[in-house]
């Protein structure tokens, strides 16, 4: 199979435009008879399933937790990118495309970048329309602050919450469609199979889901003319990230399982700046604002003796002098500082830790204000970050205001997911995919504030257009109903999966070895932190998937799931999401082990220059690998999509 | 530390519910009172005591509102401006009794165990908790002027999180700081106004349907909200709610 990008022909700024000039689309009368799935409530799916409401289609919706309101999208902290230029400081269009590209070390597809940074402008304009309360200046006009990658500042912001009241304006558009009846709210309800139907012609199309109610376990069909998959990303594959503890890979793996295929899987983004790791009881790391690097200076001691001395107690960040600390990324980077992008700093951070520098418990640095609280003085740093401070000294117990915070890279975002073509459709007719369930705009490495931009593009200005251009023809096909072969064999195979699981637990229930599903969950995520983190190599790898398909085979004897299928029973939801991360985790490793280049988050140590940078190989890698499932346990097939850059000279990736 | 647990365990909706004692051991001061649970869910479940107790949570970072445990009397726990998530064992003394129940209130009825169904709140934001703003065709944000002060208190008022401690913490299970957060944020905002005086007496008239008790000015949900909603939003919305029966901006009857 051919991967068909479906990029519009022209000059890049006038791609979005000429298909939305061209597209098909449906008329007001007909939509109401359209029905749409959208799994996810997250930025992407909610502002999708609002807009797609408020147009007129039918549109059932799906989210796990106990409302719309609490999708992860919601924990993002710093901002949001536009193109607005509203500083003057030359920012544009083709800047933050630009910026995207390069900060994705290459590895992004042109002209889907370009359409969100012309979008980018009109989702604030959405987002104020909606409420949002942006931060503002005396003036009243917005405020903007920057963003690693950037030399511009173009971070539109809500103090430290951006992501909450950005959802909160996406679920606000979407409770006023459940009022007018377009949408149909299901929550408590997990997407666990994806049902394909072929039409007329043979052509497979996506028909519809099965879901399980969370609260009765009763397994549910779902019928539609298009599914939307919003379900995010996979970061809790390595079990401590800063995802929310449901955050998971199911709804997209049904898919990949059924034919979408999933691309660049290996690039996962490490965030620089979390809560250090401090008990083996943790179950998730906190993640400290990317914005805090805009006033906070990262460094550890010159001196070993000094962190040595640090991480016995007897010295504290404070009584470390001026000229003995080495602001590593000031020194290393003296163009951007303390804003590289992500995946620079948590690899130097990883690098001084390594060296012997770390503080803590060895694998910390600070993250230092007592300059900008000299500089601005206190009160300033407390309305930028006070919420983050306050945070911080929940966790720790301890006063930023007086101490440098301690932080550490942690597993934050994933870059890959589901291949989408330029309108997101994946390789299954009819299913789409959306923020960061797909893989298309951010390349090997995401830049700060970008996810929110993505998600909120994807869902308000792309496919509302896009999926119009696909269902314009599937109006002749009339009310798709669930009482077929397909569907029985969907629902019998979700019904066996369960079954086969709550066997195994109710077998060892009563045996002598008893595992949860958490104990295998924090083996999984060890080997791939460990192995297949934030440095690769043929080696580690190696080890990575001998390790992981052990456990595997151990996990589908072992694990204990306690109660039925017909009750509210977490366990069970924690069970089904862990075996499609073992799947997973081999694909991850696979994916690493064939993309022998470093770029963005995956650094192979085999592939770097001199001074520890990554070292691309745009003559072998300068493409997107793309998988097609084949079998529990068969290697699954790799297809390229060639990257082609036409607007941009392609260069190496320097922040010096 | 060593603390004995006495947590509500209820199988379902129907089911009567009962306190059950367990006790947790070694229990370091820098974990997290819901991982705490988790520790105490595994022993649950390695020596086959009893099915692990269901609690609510995702974020783990104070923001989704997900969790929301009755600790002690006190909705969140003892640690002001924190969600249950964010409570830390350093807080509780070793050899602690602690007693952990569900938020009660008639509009939030228990799933399971510590595990209520809060859709009711969903069901007042879509009475009218929105500005019907179609995707698309709106003005350059920047034509809308808003002055910092007001959007400092709108945003002040946005930060409600929904996890329903004020609905626990009211002896009315009155819901009206939930409802004034997100009436006054709309009503600060020039984008708001509008729709304002619809949106009030649509959002109470919801809140008094499903259920919810009547506000008698007690700020229990003030002093226990971890997000810290102020009381004046309270008042807020009395005002716009009076402002709505007069009918003052409105010509029609």
């Amino acid at each position: 199979m051919t991967l068909d990008s479906k990029i519009p022909e022209g000059p890049i700024a006038e791609k979005w435009t000429n298909y939305k000039a061209h597209q098909k689309l449906v008329n007001p009368a007909n939509k109401r008879k359209l029905d749409i799935i959208v799994v996810g409530t997250g930025l992407a799916g909610g502002a999708a399933a609002a807009s797609l409401g408020a147009l007129g289609f039918h549109v059932d919706v799906f989210c796990i937790q106990d409302s719309p309101r609490r999708a992860h999208s919601i924990a993002a902290q710093g901002g949001i990118n536009a193109a607005k230029n509203y500083q003057n400081d030359g920012d544009s269009i083709y800047r933050l495309f630009y910026d995207t590209i390069k900060g994705g070390d290459y590895r992004a597809r042109e002209a889907n970048v370009y359409r969100l940074a012309e979008v980018s402008g009109n989702i604030i304009d959405q987002c104020v329309a909606q409420g949002v309360p942006f931060a503002r200046d005396y003036s009243g006009m917005l405020d903007n602050r920057s963003f690693g990658g950037a030399q511009v500042s173009r971070t539109f912001y809500a103090r430290g919450q951006t992501g909450q009241q950005l959802l909160l304006g996406a679920y606000s558009a979407l409770s006023r469609e459940v009022a007018r009846g377009t949408v149909t709210l299901h929550e408590r309800h997990e997407m666990l199979d994806l049902v394909i139907i072929p039409d007329k012609e043979g052509k497979p199309r996506a028909r519809g889901i099965i879901a399980r109610n969370l609260v009765t376990g009763e397994i549910e069909r779902y019928a539609a003319h298009a599914v939307v998959v919003a379900s995010g990303g996979y970061g809790n594959l390595f079990y401590l990230s800063t995802n929310a503890m449901g955050s998971n890979v199911s709804a997209a793996w049904a898919c990949h399982r059924k034919g979408a295929f999933f691309a660049n899987p290996c690039y996962v983004q490490i965030h620089p700046t979390c809560i250090p790791v401090h008990g083996d009881y943790q179950s998730k790391l906190t993640l400290m604002s990317e914005s805090l690097r805009n006033d906070g200076r990262i460094w550890v001691p010159k001196k070993k003796e000094d962190a040595e001395a640090i991480r016995r107690g007897e010295k504290k960040g404070k009584d470390i002098p001026e000229e003995e600390r080495d602001y590593y990324l000031e020194r290393r980077y003296p163009a951007f500082g303390n804003l590289v992008p992500r995946d620079v700093a948590s690899r130097a951070a990883k690098e001084r830790c390594d060296a012997g520098y770390g503080v803590g418990t060895g694998l910390a640095v600070f993250l230092d204000f007592s300059e900008a609280i000299n500089r601005l003085g206190k009160d300033v740093v407390k309305q930028r970050y006070g919420n983050l401070f306050q945070m911080y000294q929940k966790i720790v117990d301890d006063d930023p205001y007086e101490t440098p915070m301690m932080i550490y890279p942690a597993v934050h975002y994933t870059m890959g997911g589901l291949w989408v073509d330029y309108e997101l459709q994946t390789t299954i007719p009819g299913l789409f995919a959306a923020g960061e369930a797909n893989f298309s705009d951010h390349g090997a490495n995401r830049l700060g504030a970008s996810a929110l931009m993505q998600g909120l593009s994807d869902g308000y200005f792309v496919l509302p257009y896009t999926l119009q251009n696909y269902l314009a023809d599937q109006i002749y096909v009339g009310k798709i109903t669930s009482d077929t072969p397909e569907f029985d064999k969907a629902e019998q195979d979700v019904r066996e999966r369960i079954n086969k699981l709550l066997e195994i637990g109710h077998k060892n229930e009563n045996g002598t070895e008893r595992l949860t599903v958490d104990h295998f969950h924090k083996a999984l995520g060890h080997i791939m932190w460990e192995y297949c983190g934030m440095a690769r190599s043929e080696e580690s790898l190696k080890i990575a998937m001998e390790k992981v398909v052990e456990l595997e085979a151990e996990f589908w004897q072992k694990v204990t799931v306690p109660g039925n299928n017909e009750e509210f029973n977490p366990e069970l939801e924690k069970a089904l999401r862990l075996a499609d991360y073992f799947e997973l985790a081999r694909l991850v490793i696979t994916d690493a082990q064939h993309r022998k280049e470093s770029c963005g988050g995956h650094f192979r140590i085999e592939s770097q220059t001199e001074d520890g940078e990554t070292l691309r190989d745009d003559e072998h890698f300068m493409y997107v690998a793309a998988w097609e499932y084949k079998g529990h346990d068969v290697t699954e097939e790799m297809h390229k999509e060639d990257l082609h850059y036409e607007a941009i000279h392609i260069a190496k990736r320097n922040y010096k | 530390m060593n603390l004995t647990l006495h947590i509500w365990r209820q199988e379902n909706a129907k089911a009567k519910g009962r306190f059950e004692t367990y006790k947790v051991e070694n229990i370091s001061p820098d974990c997290s009172f819901l991982e705490m649970l988790d520790i105490l869910n595994e022993k649950l479940t390695n020596d086959h005591i009893a099915h692990p107790v269901c609690f609510d949570n995702d974020c783990r970072e104070g923001i989704c509102g997900m969790c929301g445990l009755y600790i002690n009397g006190r909705p969140h726990g003892n640690d002001d401006g924190v969600t249950t998530c964010q409570l830390h064992m350093r807080h509780f003394n070793d050899g602690d009794e602690i007693w952990i129940e569900p938020w009660r209130a008639k509009p939030f009825p228990v799933i399971r165990d510590l595990v209520v169904d809060r859709t009711a709140f969903d069901k007042i934001i879509q009475a009218g908790g929105y500005i019907s703003a179609t995707t698309g065709g709106v003005p350059d944000a920047n034509s809308i002027l808003i002055p910092k002060h007001k959007a400092d208190q709108a945003m002040d008022a946005a930060e409600c999180i929904g996890c329903g401690a004020c609905v626990a913490a009211c002896k009315n299970a009155s819901a009206m700081l939930f409802v004034s957060a997100k009436v006054s944020h709309l009503a600060l905002l020039p984008q708001g106004k509008p729709e304002a005086q619809d949106r009030v007496k649509k959002m109470v008239c919801k809140m008094d349907e499903l259920g919810f008790g009547a506000c008698t000015n007690t700020y229990a949900c003030e002093a226990e909200c971890p997000k810290q909603i102020k009381r004046q939003n309270i008042a807020r919305l009395n005002r716009e709610w009076i402002c709505s029966a007069l009918g003052r901006d409105r010509k029609e009857k």
